[in-house]
């Protein structure tokens, strides 16, 4: 027995060398990715904040109304509801719910299910919960305000008539996902709702359900046999934690995966030549800009701002170090996005840079340092400001951290210059414009660090209340006007230099199809894919 | 002093030598590890990082802060907060992960098997090659194997393990295709193995499973050797220089003058006293691998403790960094302890 034991585990080892296992390409039905995914912290819709849990979650459940990802630019349409009415105040949205959803459980999906999703997520007060929170829902009136009257009606009512698309499109982000109410509770402990166990598991009637989870390793994701839509291509979804933009490469080039999510310019370039292998584009919402904290005398001068935006070379930055990963890209709302301004007033100038300057109360500039986290697209980005700025005069130094330590000071308003990412929390232009344009109290103690205008000290009560007004604006064109307007004055007289917006390049092998990473509304969308 | 002289009027030790041993060790370990939590401890929450935004992220509002700052024991005394860690610690609860949202035991117990795993193959490698090149180099000093043994190890100090890695992967994986790419094993033998120990040659050769032995072995093999060439250059460089200090000891010479075979003298004199100096570069080659080859984990996608602690420090993710440095000063104390044993094994005078 011992000897039959070695002498197969040394015939296997002799046989590695001569017949490793690779193959030519994953199998027909099976949908295999390398992405980074070790941001996943849990798979609860009421909890989950992330770019890979919201790629699972998008995937696994389903929700109220939803978007088209072969049709993104449609806007969100019904799903769970099949439709909804809003009352003439404009304070009571009554949805009715559409028949024949099932949970992976074998559990129809109720008006009930819904009431207790959105209640738990209010209840529970996780980081998503400003999503449902901005509408007057707290944990203590969730019970009058978020009522199924029977199994196929939900009504919500609001502390105030919103913009009806505002609310939709709140609720098809993330924490509108709708969790199947008996499995939760069975689960539940100590009170939780289930959250504990959602952690780890799925509960959702969406195409797929979670079947494993190995943090930081890979998500193992089958189809949801009860699913109510066209039965998708891919069966089963794997996808696996791979750091490296050179090693996704290599594996998109031996066939090991079908797409790469997360190459290089580089890798990207190096690909251009490769049979079965190609490049998809896709505008997401993530943008980039720096800002500049308005404790700052000399960087609260609107000239000397004018003069940083107008020595930044946009087109050269994107043109070199960030071709093909990003666009320039001038307001604050995302092309793509309701009312986003497409409008790119600056331009690098150096002598129209030094003339403003020269305007200021400053024209000899001063030292000007930048907080930038250690992340080589956001170092290369400081360093050419820090190049370009140095020839209008701007002695500029790099404050280089972890992006928690650059966060932390950032919203402890001790920066000079923050260069930053943002990207939208949910589909609506509100996103932005409730962060860019909003400061609700700019004293220290207000702490109103969820804002982007408080952390740069920006104090805006005429722009906040022109913002907040676009929010219960209901005829869809005037909202877009108050939003284009709100972006040029934002670009006259803020303190925050948009530079760019997100491009995702996606390697795939040239037989996938359908491949939607969500654009700059939402996550990726495994159902529709073929190949 | 009559307390301190031979005979009759000695004082007897109030416990048998053995356990008077026992337990100076374990109270060294207790210590080692109290005070290595100590100053992780301490680093971690005088780190400019807040770790409320770890688990919060940017976009909470004040009220959710200010409860996780609670629910986070951040409100206590610092001292207060490490004496809770440890008692919790003592009754084996390591805390969760506020990155995984799992216990952190849970993490470990994933992790720790992969770093083991990879670790010990690799010191394999670096110990059968390793030890019998510095020999011969020794041997037939300034010979070409002599230039070659030397030139390995340099190449193995001077040559960047990323670099290395990648190039292997590229060679080996991507152009050849003689290994599997990376991670610990292929997607469609996923969850075939019932695990046991957690290492899954162990594991697949345990149930019988050859295909996915084979496929397991095939995903270690590159990272392995990586790892283990990189112990072979450390491991031969001391090899070759005790033995030229051996060789050139007087009881070689006359043990050449009796007449004795080369390869008694090499083998069965020289090697055997540079047995002792030998284990402790293996041990603490083998303990610097265990600690997490973080570089060689992160290319080869290998979910390994290194990586694990890493991304957690970067994440300010304590619980997970005060887990892994307890496995970690836990393995320290144990392979010196190990190497302790080896001693009184190989070196009569310590008996």
């Amino acid at each position: 027995m011992k000897k039959s034991f070695v002498a197969a585990a040394v015939a296997s080892l002799l046989s590695v060398g001569l017949a490793a296992p690779s193959f030519a390409e994953t199998p027909p039905n099976m949908l295999v990715i390398a992405n980074r995914i070790d941001d996943i912290k849990t798979f609860d819709p009421a909890e989950s904040f992330e770019f890979a849990g919201a790629d699972v979650s998008r995937n696994v459940y389903e929700k109220l109304v939803n978007f088209d990802p072969l049709n993104l630019d449609a806007g969100y349409r019904p799903q769970l509801a099949e439709s909804w009415q809003i009352s003439e105040d404009g304070k009571t949205i009554t949805f009715t719910m559409a028949q024949g959803h099932v949970f992976a459980s074998g559990n129809p999906v109720t008006a009930k299910d819904a009431e207790f999703s959105l209640r738990r997520a209010v209840q529970l007060n996780k980081t998503p919960s400003f999503i449902l929170t901005q509408f007057g829902f707290t944990p203590e009136n969730v019970e009058q305000t978020i009522v199924a009257t029977d199994a196929n009606t939900l009504v919500l009512t609001l502390d105030q008539p919103y913009a009806l698309s505002f609310v939709l499109n709140c609720l098809t982000a993330t924490i509108g996902g709708i969790v199947d109410m008996e499995t939760a509770m069975a689960n539940a402990a100590d009170g939780d709702m289930g959250s504990d166990w959602l952690r780890t598991n799925t509960a959702g009637s969406g195409p797929y359900k979670v079947v494993a989870w190995k943090p930081s390793e890979s998500v193992l994701m089958d189809l949801n046999p009860n699913y109510a839509g066209a039965k998708p291509a891919m069966e089963r979804v794997i996808v696996q934690h791979i750091q490296e933009s050179a090693t996704q490469r290599l594996q998109l080039e031996r066939g090991d995966i079908d797409v790469a999510r997360n190459l290089s310019p580089e890798d990207v370039a190096g690909l251009a030549d490769v049979d079965d292998v190609k490049i998809v584009d896709e505008l997401r919402g993530r943008l980039m800009y720096f800002s500049a904290n308005q404790k700052n005398k000399m960087l609260s001068d609107p000239k000397v701002f004018e003069a940083l935006k107008l020595a930044t070379d946009y087109e050269g930055m994107a043109g070199s170090f960030l071709k093909g990963q990003y666009t320039v890209h001038q307001a604050f709302l995302p092309l793509t996005f309701l009312g986003a301004l497409e409008e790119n007033p600056f331009s690098y100038d150096i002598a129209a840079a030094k003339a403003a300057l020269a305007e200021s109360s400053y024209p000899d500039c001063g030292p000007i340092k930048i907080s930038v986290r250690d992340a080589q697209e956001r170092l290369d980005i400081a360093q050419s400001l820090q190049n370009t700025w140095g020839q209008i005069g701007c002695e500029v130094e790099l404050i280089v951290g972890t992006g928690a330590q650059t966060l932390d000071r950032y919203r402890a308003r001790e920066h000079d210059i923050y260069l930053g990412a943002w990207g939208p929390d949910y589909p609506d232009p509100n996103t932005n414009a409730g962060t860019f344009a909003v400061n609700p109290d700019n004293s220290d103690e207000a702490g109103a660090t969820g804002f982007l205008a408080w952390r740069n000290a920006w104090d805006i009560p005429e722009m906040s209340k022109k913002t907040l007004a676009a929010v219960v604006e209901n005829d869809t064109d005037a909202r877009r006007e108050m939003y284009l307007d709100l972006q040029r004055e934002h670009q006259k007289v803020s303190p925050f230099g948009m530079m760019f917006q997100q491009i995702e390049q996606n390697g795939m092998g040239a037989s996938v199809e359908n491949f939607v990473a969500g654009g700059a509304t939402t996550a990726v969308s495994y159902w529709v894919i073929t190949k | 002093m009559a307390g301190t002289t031979h005979g009759e009027g000695r004082l007897r030790p109030p416990f048998p030598p053995w356990l008077t041993k026992t337990l100076t060790t374990l109270a060294t370990v207790a210590a080692t590890i109290i005070g290595l939590l100590f100053v992780t401890f301490m680093i971690g929450r005088v780190m400019p990082i807040d770790p409320v935004l770890a688990v919060i992220g940017e976009r909470a509002t004040q009220e959710q802060y200010d409860q996780t700052f609670r629910d986070l024991g951040l409100d206590q005394p610092l001292l207060m907060q490490f004496w809770i860690y440890v008692s919790d610690v003592l009754q084996g609860d390591l805390g969760k992960s506020i990155r995984t949202g799992q216990k952190v035991t849970t993490d470990i117990a994933r992790v720790f098997p992969a770093t083991l795993e990879l670790a010990s193959l690799g010191t394999l490698f670096g110990v059968v090659l390793g030890v019998p090149l510095g020999v011969v180099a020794a041997v037939r000093r300034g010979s070409w194997i002599d230039h070659l043994a030397r030139f390995v190890g340099l190449i193995g100090y001077s040559m960047p393990i990323f670099w290395l890695g990648l190039v292997g992967l590229l060679v080996f994986y991507g152009i050849l295709g003689w290994v599997a790419g990376p991670g610990r094993l292929g997607i469609f033998y996923q969850g075939v193995v019932e695990p046991i120990t957690g290492l899954l040659l162990v594991d697949s050769a345990l149930r019988g499973e050859w295909t996915v032995f084979r496929d397991a072995f095939s995903h270690i093999i590159l990272p392995a050797s990586l790892l283990g060439y990189y112990s072979l250059a450390y491991i031969s460089r001391m090899t070759r220089s005790f033995m030229l200090e051996q060789l050139g000891s007087e009881y070689v010479t006359t043990a050449r003058v009796k007449g004795l075979g080369e390869w008694q003298v090499v083998w069965g004199h020289a090697f055997r006293n540079i047995r002792i100096q030998l284990v402790t570069v293996i041990a603490l080659a083998y303990a610097n691998l265990l600690e997490g080859s973080v570089l060689t984990e992160i290319i080869f996608a290998w979910p390994g403790l290194g990586q694990y602690i890493t991304t957690s420090l970067l994440a300010n993710d304590m619980n997970s960094v005060l887990g892994g440095t307890i496995v970690i000063g836990t393995i320290f104390v144990a392979i010196n302890i190990f190497s302790d044993l080896l001693y009184r094994f190989f070196d009569p005078r310590s008996k």
